[in-house]
């Protein structure tokens, strides 16, 4: 009893938590072989023409990736010179971190997930992870090898977004539901309209702000209510992402834990 | 005067340990509301089988183990099993001597017992749940527990547990 008053209402239990973690990790890691070396065997076993033909075709990619990251950093650099002029604060320097989903089942009613990278690699409690396509969640637990992802769609989990079009802010709360997200306290007459992108605002102080988090699916202007009903569908792939970017927003604030010391990766 | 000796130890942490890896293998979406408790079912087992070893404190590790592993609240199945294991050791000469069909009975009542504990601690902190699945586990479990009695019962002999 004592025990979960103390986990639910602070963090003393944390290590405890990441000790005992680190000690069943070998049983996650054994279920988790399986799907690493079948994905193995498949990197390994494929075609010579797939691979020719993957290969063409993320050169390509890159090609116009590498044209568009040109005119980003121009404008990034643009954007810096501007925000210096305006003797603003904002950072866009990040450092991110590449970490790979292990392949095993948590509670089935609540939307979390474990990854690869722990305490080890300086991950910290509470940091911002991303995927290839937008906001994908933050972590709750750290281990020093693993880590527990909590998604942006659980329950529990509400996040500061604002419309990218007109900078209207609101929370997004998780449904449960891996496809969907309900934005709360909208009034009826707000400038919101379906298929207006979500981004973070960076509010709450977790996530960076600017990072796209999800699409408006539905408005409903009820006027029997105060309050609009609107849905969100979320842009990163939830319940399908296999590796995901842990993001280091580089902005020191207080009461973050201090980074470990004396263990290099 | 050997018999007496508790030995074995080592087969009933593995049999946790295979628990533990079945508690958390991938599943497809839909099945993943009805696994069995399989962890529970495994500690019933030896609670059972043998009450003088395996007790309350280990249900309470297990228990504690499988908040780790779950992301659950810490202690949240360790109070649920420490229950659970009260509970089959309360009726382990009963069990011991009912037909199977009727042990899945009393397994049933005393997973949805246990599923009880976590339910109500979940909505103590505010983590409701949304649907009448959360109970299927307690159904799964009456299901496969003939086959885990049995396979564990031929493990307990193979090995000499005791």
């Amino acid at each position: 009893m004592v025990m979960m008053t103390l986990d639910h209402r602070s963090n003393y239990l944390e290590q405890v938590r990441a000790a005992l973690a680190t000690v069943l990790y070998p049983v996650q890691a054994l279920v988790h072989l399986p799907f690493s070396a079948s994905s193995w065997l498949g990197e390994n076993l494929a075609s010579r023409e797939a691979l020719i033909a993957e290969n063409t075709r993320l050169r390509s990619q890159n090609l116009v990736l590498r044209g568009q990251l040109q005119k980003l950093i121009s404008l990034e650099l643009e954007n810096m010179r501007l925000r210096k002029l305006l003797d603003s604060s904002q950072r866009v320097g990040e450092r991110v971190l590449i970490a790979e989903l292990v392949a095993v089942d948590l509670d089935p009613f609540t939307r979390q997930v474990l990854i690869n990278k722990g305490s080890l690699h300086e991950v910290h409690q509470g940091q911002p992870v991303l995927d290839a396509e937008g906001v994908f969640g933050q972590v709750i637990h750290v281990a020093p090898l693993n880590s527990t992802v909590l998604l942006i769609s659980d329950l529990s989990h509400a996040l500061p977004v604002q419309v990218a079009r007109n900078g209207l802010r609101a929370i997004a709360e998780g449904t449960g539901d891996d496809t969907r997200l309900q934005l709360r306290h909208i009034p009826i007459n707000a400038d919101i309209r379906e298929g207006d992108l979500l981004i973070t605002s960076g509010l709450g102080g977790v996530f960076p702000p600017g990072y796209p988090v999800a699409e408006v699916a539905l408005v409903q202007p009820d006027n029997t209510q105060a309050y609009a009903t609107v849905v969100a569908t979320p842009l990163a792939h939830l319940n399908r992402a296999r590796e995901v970017l842990l993001v280091w927003p580089d902005d020191p604030q207080a009461g973050l834990p201090a980074p470990p010391t004396g263990d290099t990766p | 005067m050997k018999s007496n000796e508790p030995r074995g130890g080592k087969i009933i942490f593995f049999s946790f340990l295979v628990a533990f890896a079945l508690a958390t293998l991938p599943l497809p979406e839909w099945a993943r509301p009805f696994r069995p408790e399989w962890v529970a079912l495994t500690l019933a087992y030896w609670c059972i089988a043998l009450p003088s070893r395996v007790n309350v404190g280990i249900g309470w590790m297990a228990g504690l183990a499988v908040d780790v592993l779950e992301g659950s609240l810490l202690g949240q199945h360790a109070l649920a099993y420490a229950v659970f294991a009260y509970a089959c050791i309360r009726v382990h000469r009963q069990l011991r001597v009912y037909p199977l069909w009727q042990q899945s009975l009393s397994v049933f009542v005393l997973v949805i017992l246990e599923q009880m504990l976590v339910f109500w601690i979940n909505g103590v902190v505010g983590r409701t749940l949304p649907t009448l699945l959360y109970w299927a586990p307690s159904l799964t479990s009456a299901l496969v527990w003939p086959w885990v009695f049995m396979t564990l019962r031929d493990v307990r002999r193979r090995f000499a547990v005791s």
